[in-house]
Protein backbone atom coordinates (compact mmCIF):
# COMPACT_ATOMS: atom_id res chain seq x y z
CA UNK A 1 0.00 0.00 0.00
CA UNK A 2 3.03 2.60 0.71
CA UNK A 3 4.73 1.22 -2.54
CA UNK A 4 1.44 2.94 -4.35
CA UNK A 5 1.22 6.03 -2.59
CA UNK A 6 5.11 6.66 -3.18
CA UNK A 7 4.41 6.27 -6.82
CA UNK A 8 1.09 8.46 -6.99
CA UNK A 9 3.18 11.35 -4.66
CA UNK A 10 6.21 10.56 -7.70
CA UNK A 11 3.83 10.85 -10.40
CA UNK A 12 2.64 14.16 -9.19
CA UNK A 13 5.81 15.57 -8.37
CA UNK A 14 6.76 14.62 -11.78
CA UNK A 15 3.82 15.84 -13.48
CA UNK A 16 3.99 19.75 -11.47
CA UNK A 17 7.63 19.56 -12.44
CA UNK A 18 6.76 19.84 -16.50
CA UNK A 19 3.79 22.03 -15.42
CA UNK A 20 5.11 24.61 -13.23
CA UNK A 21 5.71 27.98 -15.00
CA UNK A 22 8.70 29.60 -13.15
CA UNK A 23 12.25 27.18 -13.69
CA UNK A 24 12.24 27.25 -9.79
CA UNK A 25 9.44 25.49 -9.03
CA UNK A 26 9.95 22.78 -11.38
CA UNK A 27 13.28 22.75 -10.06
CA UNK A 28 11.90 22.01 -6.64
CA UNK A 29 9.47 19.54 -7.49
CA UNK A 30 12.17 18.04 -9.45
CA UNK A 31 14.00 17.28 -6.03
CA UNK A 32 10.71 16.25 -4.52
CA UNK A 33 10.09 13.41 -6.99
CA UNK A 34 13.81 12.30 -6.73
CA UNK A 35 13.38 12.01 -3.30
CA UNK A 36 10.26 9.71 -3.76
CA UNK A 37 12.31 8.04 -6.04
CA UNK A 38 15.11 6.88 -3.17
CA UNK A 39 11.98 6.26 -1.07
CA UNK A 40 10.88 3.43 -3.73
CA UNK A 41 14.03 2.32 -4.33
CA UNK A 42 14.95 2.10 -0.75
CA UNK A 43 11.41 -0.23 -0.73
CA UNK A 44 12.65 -1.73 -3.95
CA UNK A 45 15.38 -3.62 -1.61
CA UNK A 46 17.86 -1.02 -2.88
CA UNK A 47 19.42 1.01 0.06
CA UNK A 48 22.88 2.09 -1.46
CA UNK A 49 21.43 3.28 -4.79
CA UNK A 50 18.51 4.90 -2.81
CA UNK A 51 21.15 7.02 -0.79
CA UNK A 52 22.87 8.25 -3.72
CA UNK A 53 20.21 9.25 -5.01
CA UNK A 54 18.96 11.30 -2.35
CA UNK A 55 22.25 12.39 -2.44
CA UNK A 56 22.99 13.62 -5.74
CA UNK A 57 19.60 13.92 -7.70
CA UNK A 58 17.28 15.57 -4.57
CA UNK A 59 20.97 17.53 -3.04
CA UNK A 60 23.51 18.39 -5.85
CA UNK A 61 21.71 18.43 -8.48
CA UNK A 62 18.95 20.66 -7.12
CA UNK A 63 21.85 22.88 -6.00
CA UNK A 64 23.33 23.01 -9.83
CA UNK A 65 19.56 24.22 -10.87
CA UNK A 66 18.89 26.65 -8.62
CA UNK A 67 22.28 28.31 -9.62
CA UNK A 68 21.85 27.57 -12.86
CA UNK A 69 18.47 29.30 -12.96
CA UNK A 70 20.50 32.69 -10.55
CA UNK A 71 22.82 32.66 -13.48
CA UNK A 72 20.67 32.13 -16.84
CA UNK A 73 17.13 33.84 -15.27
CA UNK A 74 13.65 32.96 -14.69
CA UNK A 75 11.64 33.62 -17.51
CA UNK A 76 8.43 33.23 -16.58
CA UNK A 77 7.15 34.04 -20.23
CA UNK A 78 5.23 31.24 -22.28
CA UNK A 79 5.77 30.05 -25.45
CA UNK A 80 3.95 28.24 -27.74
CA UNK A 81 5.49 24.40 -28.00
CA UNK A 82 6.82 23.47 -31.19
CA UNK A 83 4.53 20.41 -31.46
CA UNK A 84 0.67 20.47 -31.22
CA UNK A 85 -0.22 18.55 -27.84
CA UNK A 86 -2.30 16.05 -29.23
CA UNK A 87 0.44 14.82 -31.54
CA UNK A 88 2.77 14.70 -28.17
CA UNK A 89 0.47 12.89 -26.35
CA UNK A 90 -0.49 10.48 -28.93
CA UNK A 91 3.62 9.97 -29.30
CA UNK A 92 3.92 9.26 -25.85
CA UNK A 93 1.15 6.94 -25.82
CA UNK A 94 2.42 5.22 -28.64
CA UNK A 95 5.44 4.64 -27.05
CA UNK A 96 4.55 3.90 -23.72
CA UNK A 97 1.72 1.20 -24.55
CA UNK A 98 4.50 -0.32 -27.12
CA UNK A 99 6.88 -0.94 -23.87
CA UNK A 100 4.17 -2.40 -22.19
CA UNK A 101 3.11 -4.93 -24.63
CA UNK A 102 6.97 -6.31 -25.19
CA UNK A 103 7.30 -5.92 -21.36
CA UNK A 104 4.20 -6.56 -18.79
CA UNK A 105 3.80 -10.14 -20.45
CA UNK A 106 7.36 -11.00 -18.82
CA UNK A 107 6.54 -9.50 -14.88
CA UNK A 108 4.24 -12.34 -14.15
CA UNK A 109 7.25 -14.69 -12.59
CA UNK A 110 9.42 -13.55 -9.62
CA UNK A 111 12.27 -15.47 -9.16
CA UNK A 112 13.90 -15.86 -5.60
CA UNK A 113 16.45 -12.94 -4.48
CA UNK A 114 20.05 -14.28 -4.51
CA UNK A 115 21.89 -12.01 -1.97
CA UNK A 116 25.35 -10.58 -2.99
CA UNK A 117 27.18 -7.80 -1.40
CA UNK A 118 27.17 -4.75 -3.72
CA UNK A 119 30.81 -4.44 -3.17
CA UNK A 120 31.78 -7.49 -4.64
CA UNK A 121 30.06 -6.99 -7.75
CA UNK A 122 30.98 -3.16 -7.74
CA UNK A 123 34.92 -3.78 -7.73
CA UNK A 124 35.46 -7.14 -8.80
CA UNK A 125 33.07 -7.74 -11.40
CA UNK A 126 31.75 -4.28 -13.24
CA UNK A 127 35.44 -2.47 -12.89
CA UNK A 128 34.94 -0.88 -16.21
CA UNK A 129 32.22 0.73 -14.92
CA UNK A 130 33.99 2.20 -12.09
CA UNK A 131 36.79 3.50 -14.62
CA UNK A 132 33.77 5.13 -16.38
CA UNK A 133 32.63 6.78 -13.77
CA UNK A 134 36.17 7.72 -12.75
CA UNK A 135 35.85 9.58 -16.51
CA UNK A 136 32.56 10.75 -16.12
CA UNK A 137 33.07 12.61 -12.74
CA UNK A 138 36.17 14.44 -14.10
CA UNK A 139 34.58 15.74 -17.36
CA UNK A 140 31.86 16.42 -14.72
CA UNK A 141 34.23 18.47 -13.13
CA UNK A 142 35.23 20.51 -16.15
CA UNK A 143 31.19 21.37 -16.45
CA UNK A 144 31.27 22.81 -12.86
CA UNK A 145 34.45 25.04 -14.12
CA UNK A 146 32.59 25.95 -16.98
CA UNK A 147 29.48 27.19 -14.86
CA UNK A 148 31.84 28.84 -12.48
CA UNK A 149 34.41 30.04 -14.81
CA UNK A 150 32.54 32.58 -17.23
CA UNK A 151 30.95 34.09 -13.66
CA UNK A 152 34.60 35.01 -12.27
CA UNK A 153 34.87 36.32 -16.30
CA UNK A 154 32.11 38.54 -16.41
CA UNK A 155 32.62 39.70 -12.86
CA UNK A 156 36.08 41.15 -13.72
CA UNK A 157 34.89 42.40 -17.22
CA UNK A 158 31.85 44.99 -15.15
CA UNK A 159 34.49 46.11 -12.82
CA UNK B 1 6.94 -8.31 -3.13
CA UNK B 2 3.57 -9.55 -4.79
CA UNK B 3 2.78 -9.52 -8.87
CA UNK B 4 0.82 -6.42 -8.46
CA UNK B 5 3.37 -4.20 -6.96
CA UNK B 6 5.76 -5.02 -9.21
CA UNK B 7 3.11 -4.19 -12.13
CA UNK B 8 2.48 -1.15 -10.30
CA UNK B 9 6.03 -0.09 -10.28
CA UNK B 10 6.36 -1.02 -14.20
CA UNK B 11 3.29 1.10 -14.64
CA UNK B 12 5.69 3.91 -12.92
CA UNK B 13 8.31 3.21 -14.80
CA UNK B 14 6.34 3.81 -17.55
CA UNK B 15 4.44 7.14 -16.13
CA UNK B 16 7.78 8.59 -15.77
CA UNK B 17 9.81 7.95 -19.20
CA UNK B 18 6.08 8.97 -20.61
CA UNK B 19 6.35 12.52 -18.64
CA UNK B 20 9.74 13.20 -19.55
CA UNK B 21 9.56 12.44 -22.93
CA UNK B 22 6.53 14.68 -23.25
CA UNK B 23 8.10 17.35 -21.31
CA UNK B 24 11.13 16.82 -24.15
CA UNK B 25 8.99 17.87 -26.86
CA UNK B 26 6.64 20.18 -25.38
CA UNK B 27 9.29 22.15 -23.54
CA UNK B 28 10.99 25.16 -25.62
CA UNK B 29 13.16 26.28 -22.60
CA UNK B 30 16.59 24.69 -22.34
CA UNK B 31 16.76 24.48 -18.86
CA UNK B 32 13.18 22.37 -18.38
CA UNK B 33 14.07 20.16 -20.98
CA UNK B 34 17.36 19.24 -18.79
CA UNK B 35 14.64 19.14 -16.12
CA UNK B 36 12.54 16.52 -18.45
CA UNK B 37 15.56 14.65 -19.61
CA UNK B 38 15.75 14.40 -15.74
CA UNK B 39 12.58 12.91 -15.11
CA UNK B 40 12.74 10.10 -17.78
CA UNK B 41 16.36 9.34 -16.39
CA UNK B 42 14.47 8.59 -12.89
CA UNK B 43 12.14 6.31 -14.41
CA UNK B 44 14.73 4.22 -16.11
CA UNK B 45 17.21 4.12 -13.05
CA UNK B 46 13.73 2.44 -11.07
CA UNK B 47 13.13 0.15 -14.04
CA UNK B 48 16.92 -1.53 -13.95
CA UNK B 49 16.59 -1.77 -9.96
CA UNK B 50 13.08 -3.74 -10.27
CA UNK B 51 14.62 -5.25 -12.97
CA UNK B 52 17.31 -6.55 -11.26
CA UNK B 53 15.48 -7.31 -8.44
CA UNK B 54 12.79 -9.12 -10.47
CA UNK B 55 15.33 -11.45 -12.51
CA UNK B 56 16.90 -12.24 -8.46
CA UNK B 57 20.71 -10.42 -9.53
CA UNK B 58 19.74 -6.84 -7.53
CA UNK B 59 23.73 -6.29 -7.22
CA UNK B 60 24.41 -6.27 -10.81
CA UNK B 61 21.68 -4.28 -11.49
CA UNK B 62 22.39 -2.09 -8.34
CA UNK B 63 26.15 -1.68 -10.02
CA UNK B 64 24.44 -1.16 -13.03
CA UNK B 65 22.04 1.85 -11.66
CA UNK B 66 25.22 3.48 -10.71
CA UNK B 67 26.79 4.18 -13.94
CA UNK B 68 23.80 5.55 -15.18
CA UNK B 69 22.97 7.60 -12.08
CA UNK B 70 26.62 9.21 -12.62
CA UNK B 71 26.35 9.60 -16.22
CA UNK B 72 22.74 11.06 -15.64
CA UNK B 73 24.10 14.00 -13.11
CA UNK B 74 27.25 14.81 -15.68
CA UNK B 75 24.47 15.23 -18.34
CA UNK B 76 22.52 17.35 -15.82
CA UNK B 77 25.79 19.46 -15.34
CA UNK B 78 27.02 20.07 -18.81
CA UNK B 79 23.42 20.68 -20.18
CA UNK B 80 23.09 23.53 -17.43
CA UNK B 81 26.86 24.57 -18.42
CA UNK B 82 25.49 24.58 -22.10
CA UNK B 83 22.46 26.94 -21.14
CA UNK B 84 24.32 29.29 -19.26
CA UNK B 85 26.43 29.53 -21.92
CA UNK B 86 23.63 29.82 -24.68
CA UNK B 87 22.01 32.57 -22.35
CA UNK B 88 25.22 34.71 -22.38
CA UNK B 89 25.51 34.69 -25.77
CA UNK B 90 21.98 34.89 -27.05
CA UNK B 91 20.43 36.42 -24.53
CA UNK B 92 17.69 33.93 -24.32
CA UNK B 93 17.18 30.18 -23.47
CA UNK B 94 14.24 29.88 -25.60
CA UNK B 95 14.85 26.63 -28.28
CA UNK B 96 13.33 28.69 -31.60
CA UNK B 97 15.01 31.99 -31.02
CA UNK B 98 18.74 30.41 -30.59
CA UNK B 99 18.21 28.43 -33.96
CA UNK B 100 20.58 30.08 -36.83
CA UNK B 101 19.43 27.50 -39.25
CA UNK B 102 16.53 29.69 -40.71
CA UNK B 103 17.97 32.73 -40.70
Amino acid sequence: MLELIVIAAMIFCAVMAIRAQRLLTSAIYLAGCSALVALFLYQLGAPEIAVIELSVGAGLVTILFVFAINIAGDDPAQHPPILPKPMAWVLVLMAVVTAATILLPNYDTILPLVSEPLDDTLWEKRTLDVILQSVFIFAGVLGVLNLLGETTYDQEKHS
Amino acid sequence: MTVSVAVASVCAVFGLVGIGFYGLMMSRNLIKAVVALQIAVKGVLVAMVLAGKLNSQLAVAQSMALTVLVADTIVAVLGLALAVQIRRHFGSLDTTEISTLRK
